[in-house]
């Protein structure tokens, strides 16, 4: 059975997916992950996932570049000047 | 051995010795373990093992003057302190579970003695090496309960009995009651019983531990006295 | 443009590939045979080290060594994982090893004699190894890619532990030293060849693919950039009195190494390859009711 592994680093961090390993049932994955992938003390914690159970979405369509959902979306570069020069406060 | 008064470094040099004999014996395993992911873990518990014995000789060389190092690889074989059980060359994986269990099951029981000692720093190194020991004992478990649940129950089994007499000579007196007792507990379908001889108890060693000296020490040997 | 052309632009202007991805048969069977060669190779390491860990004359040195063959096992065990989930079953690979259908790196063909082997094996060919892996950190085909990072950061360690046991040495008596010196002799040849022979680039597909990011011989020149001056300011004589840089053409020059000798030990008739295989297929056999015991389902 294969086990996906993922690790904390450290307290507060998220958990990162790290490798994956070969191991009979959860007691050997939990066994072998504590060493494969803490062994230097480099984890604060682990999960551990059978390979069989994570589930992968990667289907995204961007069609119609809806950037108002995002930062580069919006530009108040010129809007900006022409209200700070109606206000007179438009640095030279 | 030299007879003299029992002194306070005895237990300590006992289960540094034993460590240090059976990290040696567990490291065998490195590059031939049964899996890739086993020969890992295996090796974190040869490596713990071999670090306990440091830490054991440190402080046994506060007492008896000299390092860790010259107390690990300076005696002759016949002054060691090991028991039999560890000496044991077995390189077949049933049998290296089952000394694995049995050595940890004892282990447990001397190291809680150890950490009730009133000597503070035997007490406090024994408390920390307990803590890193618990990974050992899980590690056991696991193996003692998969083959025990299947198919191969009977070769652990057979293991353990090869295993058994040299196991009760780990500890004595009321330690090895009290280690009778855990295996009984956690392993009611094997038949534990007999009494160990003068060849399974400690104060004896096997013909394995002077070519298993000769090898360990040789590059110490080759040049004495010389910073490595 | 074909699918195979779209990807090889693909991967040649720095894309990436992940498992699930489509990839032409080549770049897969080529990326089987380079990480199963790799992994092998960790592996087939770790037994001409493992004599040296009962045999080690400190604590520290034992504890040391113990800990750096173990992180060999866990990079074959990264790599392998890599392997299989390119579709080549971890028994399969390993059986192909052990009955001697498969390569390993050169340099783990030879015995190991002394502890001053220990010590240049973990200084030097840990080196020449680090090399490769790091240029192995671009590599397209992304799993790959990513084990390297923590492989190249465990190996940093080795490196290090090496330096300190030859610099022990070279301190000590004049005994030790000579054990360093006849060791950096008998090494010297296989760490020539280590990188492998000069391929022109058009005819190396591993680095069409970006697979490697480096060709042989840059790998090589690296190697001399970094440790012959590390080699020759203890002292030491490295036995190849062709060796020189050369400012002109901007390159280490040397004798060229025995290629017919590189050629034979890969494919399993080094020195020492007979035995080391033989113990752990002896050992596989032996071991073979173990493997069926964890593979059954759980009760």
């Amino acid at each position: 059975m294969i086990w996906e592994v993922f690790r904390q680093e450290r307290e507060g961090a998220a958990f990162a997916h790290a490798g994956s390993l070969e191991a009979a049932d959860e007691a050997f994955a939990r066994a072998y992950a504590h060493e494969l992938y803490g062994r230097r003390n480099e984890s604060r914690a682990l999960w551990l996932v059978p390979r069989a159970e994570v589930r992968t979405v990667d289907e995204f369509v961007d069609e119609f570049e809806r950037n108002y959902r995002r930062v580069d979306g919006y530009s108040l570069k010129s809007r900006l000047r022409e209200a700070r020069e109606r206000a007179g406060t438009q640095p030279d | 051995m030299s007879a003299r008064a029992p002194s306070r470094t005895d237990a300590l040099l006992a289960a540094a010795d034993d460590e240090l004999i059976l990290g040696w014996r567990d490291s065998e395993w490195t590059g031939i373990a049964p899996s890739l992911e086993e020969d890992v873990a295996f090796s974190s518990i040869a490596q713990n093992e071999i670090g306990h014995a440091r830490a054991l000789y440190e402080l046994a060389a506060r007492e008896t003057g000299g390092d860790a190092d010259a107390l690990a690889f300076d005696r002759r074989p016949a002054d060691y302190c090991c028991c039999p059980l560890v000496e044991l060359r077995r390189l077949d994986w049933a049998d290296t579970i089952a000394r694995h269990w049995l050595y940890e099951t004892a282990d447990a029981v001397r190291i809680e003695a150890l950490a009730a000692s009133d000597w503070p720093e035997l007490a406090g190194l024994a408390r920390k090496i307990q803590r890193e020991e618990a990974y050992h004992r899980l590690h056991a478990d696991m193996w003692v309960d998969r083959l025990a649940g299947g198919e191969e129950r009977a070769r652990l089994g057979g293991a353990l009995e090869s295993t058994w007499l040299y196991a009760l000579g780990v500890l004595d007196g009321q330690l090895r009651e009290r280690f009778r007792e855990r295996v009984a507990a956690r392993l009611p379908w094997f038949e534990a019983a007999g009494e160990p001889g003068v060849e399974h108890t400690r104060g004896t060693h096997t013909a394995e531990l002077e070519p298993l000296w000769d090898e360990m020490t040789m590059v110490r040997r080759s040049v004495p006295g010389a910073q490595w | 443009m074909t699918s195979e052309a779209a990807f090889l632009e693909h991967v040649q202007s720095g894309g990436v590939v992940e498992a699930g991805d489509p990839m032409p048969d080549e770049y897969r069977a080529l990326l089987v045979k380079f990480t199963a060669m790799h992994g092998n190779s960790e592996l087939m390491g770790v037994l001409p080290e493992r004599d040296w860990i009962l045999r080690a004359p400190t604590l520290q040195r034992k504890l040391a060594l113990t800990a750096k063959v173990q992180d060999e096992v866990g990079h074959a065990q990264l790599i392998y994982r890599v392997c299989e989930d390119l579709g080549a079953p971890r028994e399969q690979l390993l059986d192909d090893l052990l009955e001697g259908r498969a390569k390993f790196h050169n340099v783990f063909h030879y015995p190991t004699r002394t502890w001053g082997d220990v010590g240049v094996i973990a200084w030097l060919i840990d080196a020449a190894a680090i090399v490769s892996q790091k240029a192995l950190l671009k590599c397209s085909y992304a799993p790959y890619a990513r084990i390297m990072k923590k492989i190249c950061w465990e190996e940093s360690f080795h490196i290090l532990h090496g330096r300190d046991v030859i610099l022990a040495m070279m301190n000590g008596t004049q005994e030790q030293r000579e054990l360093v010196q006849e060791a950096v002799i008998r090494w010297w040849g296989p760490i020539m060849q280590f990188h492998g022979t000069r391929m022109p680039a058009e005819s190396d597909l591993v680095l069409q693919y970006r697979i490697k990011t480096k060709d042989n011989e840059s790998l090589r020149q690296e190697f001399l950039d970094g440790y012959v001056p590390q080699i020759r300011e203890l002292g030491l004589e490295i036995p190849d009195p062709a060796l020189r840089y050369d400012e002109g053409e901007g390159r280490w020059l040397y004798t060229e190494p025995d290629w017919d000798e590189l050629r034979r030990v890969v494919s399993g008739h080094g020195p020492a390859s007979a035995d080391r295989l033989e113990l752990r297929r002896r050992m596989r056999d032996a071991n073979a009711w173990v493997r069926r015991a964890v593979l059954a389902d759980a009760a």
